[in-house]
Formats: structure tokens, C-alpha cells, sequence
């Protein structure tokens, strides 16, 4: 019986969606956004014919082993986002070098291809190495298979429906200019469906679990997936103007909005960009090293220090604004404090290496995720100091921002990324190890040598042009005008889209590695991981 | 509660998530909606006309918010540089805000009024030509598109519902009323004015008088941008921090 309500809820849900691309399609005045309606719509009606066929067919059996088809296009999602984001972020790069390759048209502006890179990036990159390897550990940590044979592929289209909404938006000038939370409201309500499904297969899959606890790596999976959750509708509330037109306005305004978003955007952050990524860390870097993780209590600290203290962290965006003193001292306090628990979890991820330091050398993929928690231990202590009122006044607006991002995102969100990739591609493939251990190496120096002059750059660039802007002449004058503080920056620009293309190759070598592991020859079919699954899925 | 407990229950574990994670907004965002001072008390605002709502669209939907910061702090070289300080009062109408978070560009905050309309015109066509050195892209086809106005009574309606306090006249008229502000003949300023106050500019902004364009629409934005407030009357105290 329940069987039967849930896949009545889930088709009215789908139908939900599909009604909201049908009316956009029909309502719609210009192209891009009717374009939208017949994604989503397409997406929808698929979606719906599939599980229609479902509801009649008799009771499939379900196989005694994991789901992990899901995972494997996971991974090809992750992998195309991300030469996408990266490309993108490199041509970025180059237009400020050299301004004329903006080509002064709209679609091809630095305002409008910009949220391309980070969309890319953030979600289409980070999110969707976060939802295939979270299925991945949820179900070795639970010894369970994914709770629904249908909901694992919603939540992976869903998504990924979410993000091409959102790039190719973009360039025509559908945004709502909330950073990191620029796809309009019709964009929005695909992603929450995809997000309420998610939340509800990790929950029950978890339910399923045979271990009586539930593993730390699920927390973080866990922590992340409930506040995105949170983050997302509170601050992407909004009035659409009506159905006729993409555009919208936020529900709040100036302060308010102001306030709402950082805290938007620094937790997603924390949550996507960290906790996620540490719940990647928790399964992958143990099992890679053959070390179990070196402290309990750490991870519990780690964790709940994470989840408390982030939230109260993003008016640190906001020093000396119009936003309300109070506020601003708060952020900075809780944002200082804040690096008690993410320097335990970087001590708690390097120490779990001890006895497995030789596989640094020897193992690519572990130093990927070696030097991952170096970045993530170096980006967060850096967070937490530019969080200081005084040291903000030389970081903000400037490219040290851009660089402390950098050195987050390129440094620890995709360095820990390839190194879990490098494992569990052939783990789910059921591949001998990787295509070739020599490109592996390639790809981590590219990647390393990239990072460190990308962020070089954007520390000389940031703190230099801030000392321009604030340098007086004894007579009370400012020494330089603004555009003198910009031509200043373009050798720093040279050198930043340069070692943003050394990562770029590295991807493009990582790529074709993992392409040619999968194109790799199929191990036999026996040992520990073919049957593991001593019960019967529902 | 011994957490040995909370990790063998996965749904209190989600709520103890969610939960601890809530009191950060709870604390920080609620308050700024209930504490009267966050919003200072100050003579000259007024919402958007609908022209320059129209080019704040525009300025949001090509992302100027990437490279331009609308917030000076209260830091001297901003102060210097850009103008008085912003106040919470001056973005009480934008929804969404457009603080920003880089200064590629220069602050954008009391731009209006500072150059002349050509040398928008100029600039946005061609930054080079005017700025030597600029790293901006150009806008030439604001010049050539056409404004669109049909949206532009929902679009007062929509921020009508999110609070911005527009009059049913205002809205019924937004599409006439932007219009009648790019005017060259500025026929109807006087209607204007009984509509919006006298704190507002009719004229041909984009210096092509035959059609109005989203030029005019993003030069009247960037014209009024920091002009409103009346920083004569203001009381010190109120804006004190």
C-alpha cells in the first residue's frame, strides 16, 4: 500500500514539474526562456513516461548488490561540468588580460559568462562529484543498496536538468545577480524537487543501513544535504513578475537581502564546498591509505563545530557596510572561532595517514588528497583572517578574494575530488587501478603548479591594488586614480589566466585518464564487492 | 544527549543538523527585520521610476555587480574616494541588492550625477575610447535595442508584493510613465513629478531622440544612483554607528 502512495506522490511531483515547462512553454515571450520550458518540460514528461511504464510493469527483482549505474554517470557528469567550468573560467581570465576578447557582444560580456564559470563549477563540478560519491558511501557505510530504484535518477536529472537550466540561462541575461544563487525561480523549484528527493533517498537509505552506526562521512553528506536545503529556499524567495517572463524579484531588500545572501553564499561554502567534500575525505582518504580515521572525538568536534559556527560566519562579507556594527563584530568572532574545528579536521585527515606516508610518494591519488587538506588547512586559516575587520579593509573587493576562493576550490574542492575520482572509478567499474599511474602525476603537478600561480598572482594583485586605493599624497590627495590601480593588474592577470590554464590541461589529461579507465578491460566478477548484500532490498 | 545515541538514529540526527544550523540565521537575519534602527530614518527616498527601474534591470541582467560594488564603507579612502558612506536606507528598494563583492571597477554607489549623460553614452559604447587602460567590456547594443515596457507594470506590481510601497497608479502607468521620462520634449514632467516627486530627471539620456533605448534606461539608473538622499537634513545621530 505504501508502495502505491509513494509512487503516486512522486508522479504528482513530477507532473508538478512537467505543468511548470508546459505553461512556461505556451506563457513564455522569449526565446532562451521558452527554450527553458521545453528542457523542462522534456525532462518532465520523460520522467513521467518512464515511471508510468514502471507503476504497470510487474515487481522487478531487485539485485542483491549496490546501484551503482547512478554513480557512473556521477562521475561522467562531474568530469564534463568541470572542463566546462574550467574553460569557461579560463576565457574569463584571458578577457581581463586582454579586454577586447570580451567581443563587446552581449552574450560573450565578463558579466554574463562569469556565473557560467562558477555555476559550472560549484554545481556542476563539485555537485555532482558530491552526489555520486555520496551514493557511493552511503551504501558501502550502510551495507545497504540505495533505497529506491527510481529516485537515485531523479535526483541525478533533476539536478543536472538544474545546472544546464542555469548556464544556459546566462548569456541571454536570465539572473537574479544573488552570487552563487543566480538561476531564476522556475530553475529553483526543479533543483528543490531534486533536493527534497535526494534528502528523502539518503534518509532512507540510511534507514536500510545493516551497521548499527551511522559513519562520519554520512554525517557530512548529511550536514551538507540539509542545509543546502535550508540555504536554498530561504534565500531564493522571491516575487516573479509573471509567467509570461523569467524575471523575478528577491522577497527582501538592501540590508536584509544583503545579509541573507552572504549567508547564502558563505555556507554554501561551508556546506557544499566544505562539509561535502569532507565527507568525501572521511570515506576515501582511510580507505585509500588502508588507515582507519585517527580520531573519533575529532570528527565529532570537526563536525559539529562546522555545523554551528558556519552560519553565523557570512556577515564577515559585509565589514564596515551599511549592515548593523553587531553584526559584523558576531561574523568575525564566530568566523576566528571557526578555525578550531577546520584545523581539527585537516590534523584529524593528515594523521590518519601516519604509517601510510610512503603511499604519498607512490600513489598519486593520495597526495591529491594529501595536499587537498594542505589547501583546505592553508584556505581556512586564511578565511579566518580575513574575516578581521582590519586585515578586510585590505582584502575586500580585491583579488585576494578571488585568490583565497581559488585556493579553496582548486586547492581542496577538486584536488580531494580527483583523488577520490582516481579511486572509486575503477572501484565502480570494476577496473584493475587506473589507465596510466604516469598521466595520474601529470595531471596532480599541472594541477599543483596552476594553483600556486593562480593564487600568487591574486595575493600580489589584491594586496597591491588595495595599497593603490588607500595611498595618500601629503597633501591629503589620493597618489593614484582608479584606472591607475587597473592597469597595474594586468601582468597579475597574464599570470593568473596562464596558471588557470595549466589547471585547465591537467582536467583535460584527467579526463582522458579516467575516460581510458573506464574504456578499460573488466575484472572478474568475484570477490567481496559482486554479492555483498546479505538482505533483500524492499 | 551522548552521541554514541544520536549517530544509531538517522532522523534525530538530521534534526540535530538542522537545528544547530538554523540559530546562526536566526540570530543574525531575523533581528535585522524586527530592530528598528537597522533601516535609518532619512528624507529623499523614493522608489525607482519605472525607467530607472528598467535600467537597473538591465544593469543586473548584465552583471555589472561582477566588477562594480554599490556600498561605500566607512572606511576614510572610500569616503574620500567615492563620497559619503553608504546608508542601510539607500538600497531600502532594491530587491535584490546590489552591493557587490569586487571592485574590478570603481564604486558605482554616487555615480550619478558625476558625468555627463554623453559620457555614459560614450563610455558604455566603447570604455577604451574614453578610459584608456579600462579592462571593461562594451555595451553598444544598449544603444541599438529598443527598450522593452511591456513587462514593466508587473514588474512594479512584483515589487509592490515584496514591499516596495508603489501606488496602483504608478503601476497601471509604468509602461506610459517610462516612456514620458526619456522624453526630449519632457512634455509631461509635471505629471511625473506629482507621481514620483521633483528629485528626478526627464529628459533624452542616451542623445538619440527617436526611439527610447535601454541606453536611456541604464544611464537614467546610473544618473540617479546616491542622488536621493538629502544629506543636509540628515540627523547624525540616526546614522551613527
Amino acid at each position: 500500500m505504501t508502495r502505491i502512495i509513494k509512487s503516486y506522490v512522486l508522479l504528482a511531483a513530477t507532473f508538478a514539474i512537467l505543468a511548470l515547462g508546459v505553461s512556461i512553454l505556451g506563457f513564455g515571450r522569449d526565446g532562451a526562456y521558452i527554450f527553458h520550458g521545453w528542457l523542462i518540460a522534456l525532462a518532465a514528461g520523460w520522467a513521467l513516461m518512464w515511471q508510468l511504464n514502471k507503476v504497470t510493469d510487474p515487481e522487478p527483482e531487485i539485485p542483491l548488490e549496490y546501484k551503482d549505474d547512478v554513480i557512473k554517470w556521477g562521475v561522467l557528469a562531474c568530469f564534463a561540468w568541470g572542463v566546462i567550468g574550467f574553460t569557461v573560467g579560463d576565457i574569463l581570465a584571458w578577457q581581463l588580460a586582454i579586454p577586447s576578447l570580451n567581443g563587446d557582444m552581449s552574450w560573450s560580456n565578463f558579466g554574463r559568462i562569469r556565473p557560467i564559470h562558477t555555476t559550472a563549477v560549484i554545481f556542476g563540478f563539485g555537485g555532482n562529484a558530491l552526489i555520486a560519491t555520496s551514493f557511493y558511501v552511503v551504501q558501502r557505510t550502510s551495507r545497504a543498496r540505495l533505497a529506491s530504484e527510481i529516485l537515485p535518477w531523479l535526483v541525478f536529472g533533476g539536478y543536472n536538468l538544474f545546472v544546464l537550466l542555469a548556464v544556459t540561462g546566462y548569456p541571454f541575461g536570465i539572473t537574479q545577480s544573488k552570487e552563487y544563487a543566480e538561476p531564476e525561480w522556475y530553475a529553483d523549484l526543479v533543483l528543490l524537487f531534486a533536493w527534497v528527493a535526494y534528502l528523502y533517498l539518503y534518509m532512507k537509505t540510511l534507514a536500510r543501513r545493516a551497521e548499527p552506526h551511522i559513519y562520519v562521512a554520512n554525517w557530512c553528506y548529511l550536514g551538507f544535504i540539509v542545509v543546502i536545503a535550508m540555504l536554498h529556499v530561504v534565500n531564493n524567495l522571491a516575487v516573479p513578475v509573471s509567467i509570461d517572463v523569467p524575471k523575478s524579484y528577491p522577497l527582501f531588500a538592501g540590508v536584509q537581502d544583503a545579509m541573507t545572501q552572504w549567508w547564502y553564499g558563505h555556507n554554501a561554502v561551508g556546506f557544499l564546498l566544505t562539509a561535502g567534500f569532507l565527507g568525501m575525505m572521511y570515506y576515501f582518504l582511510p580507505k585509500a591509505a588502508g588507515r582507519p580515521i585517527y580520531s573519533y572525538r575529532m570528527s565529532i568536534l570537526g563536525f559539529w563545530g562546522i555545523t554551528f559556527l558556519y552560519l553565523w560566519a557570512g556577515s564577515h562579507h559585509l565589514h564596515y557596510t551599511a549592515l548593523p556594527d553587531w553584526v559584523q563584530y558576531l561574523g568575525m568572532t564566530m568566523s576566528i572561532i571557526l578555525l578550531v574545528p577546520s584545523w581539527g579536521s585537516v590534523f584529524n585527515g593528515l594523521l590518519t595517514l601516519n604509517g601510510a606516508w610512503d603511499k604519498v610518494r607512490t600513489d598519486p591519488a593520495i597526495r591529491f588528497m594529501m595536499v587537498a587538506m594542505l589547501f583546505y588547512g592553508l584556505a581556512t586559516f586564511e578565511g579566518s583572517f580575513l574575516a578581521i575587520r582590519p586585515v578586510n579593509t585590505l582584502s575586500h573587493y580585491t583579488d585576494w578574494t578571488v585568490g583565497h576562493v581559488h585556493a579553496g576550490a582548486l586547492g581542496w574542492v577538486a584536488f580531494i575530488t580527483f583523488g577520490a575520482m582516481y579511486n572509486m572509478v575503477p572501484w565502480v567499474w570494476k577496473r584493475d587501478g587506473v589507465y596510466s599511474l604516469r598521466l595520474e602525476a601529470w595531471h596532480f603537478w599541472l594541477a599543483l603548479g596552476g594553483t600556486l600561480i593562480y593564487v600568487a598572482a591574486m595575493w600580489n594583485s589584491g594586496i597591491t591594488q588595495s595599497l593603490m586605493w588607500q595611498t595618500y599624497q601629503p597633501s591629503g590627495a589620493f597618489t593614484y586614480a582608479f584606472i591607475d590601480t587597473v592597469e597595474t593588474m594586468i601582468p597579475y592577470y597574464w599570470m593568473r589566466a596562464i596558471g588557470g590554464f595549466l589547471y585547465l590541461l591537467g582536467a583535460l589529461i584527467g579526463s582522458y585518464n579516467i575516460y581510458m579507465t573506464v574504456r578499460g578491460a573488466h575484472l572478474p566478477d568475484e570477490g567481496a564487492d559482486a554479492k555483498p548484500l546479505a538482505v533483500a532490498a524492499e | 544527549m551522548e552521541h554514541a545515541k544520536l549517530e544509531r538514529n538517522g532522523i534525530a540526527f538530521a534534526l540535530a543538523i538542522l537545528g544547530v544550523a538554523s540559530l546562526g540565521g536566526l540570530f543574525e537575519i531575523a533581528p535585522l527585520f524586527t530592530i528598528e534602527n537597522t533601516v535609518e530614518e532619512v528624507e529623499g527616498m523614493r522608489p525607482y521610476t519605472p525607467l530607472e527601474l528598467a535600467g537597473r534591470d538591465i544593469y543586473v541582467r548584465e552583471g555589472c555587480y561582477a566588477c562594480h560594488s554599490q556600498m561605500i564603507r566607512t572606511l576614510r579612502s572610500d569616503v574620500d574616494r567615492y563620497g559619503h558612506f553608504s546608508l542601510a536606507a539607500e538600497s531600502m528598494y532594491d530587491h535584490p541588492h546590489q552591493w557587490g563583492s569586487k571592485r574590478t571597477g570603481p564604486d558605482l554607489a554616487r555615480v550619478g550625477n558625476k558625468y555627463s549623460d554623453t559620457w555614459h553614452v560614450a563610455h558604455l559604447e566603447a570604455p577604451r575610447e574614453v578610459v584608456e587602460g579600462s579592462v571593461m567590456p562594451g555595451y553598444p547594443f544598449l544603444s541599438e535595442t529598443r527598450l522593452n515596457t511591456k513587462h514593466l507594470s508587473g514588474s512594479l506590481a512584483a515589487l509592490a508584493a515584496a514591499g516596495v510601497p508603489y501606488t496602483d497608479e504608478q503601476i497601471e502607468w509604468a509602461a506610459r510613465d517610462a516612456e514620458r521620462q526619456a522624453d526630449p520634449e519632457a512634455e509631461y514632467e509635471f505629471e511625473l513629478y506629482d507621481l514620483y516627486g521633483e528629485n528626478l530627471a526627464v529628459r533624452d539620456f542616451d542623445g538619440n531622440p527617436n526611439e527610447v533605448t535601454e541606453m536611456d534606461a541604464i544611464v537614467a539608473y546610473l544618473q540617479m544612483l546616491g542622488t536621493l538622499v538629502d544629506f543636509d537634513s540628515i540627523d547624525q545621530e540616526e546614522i551613527a554607528r
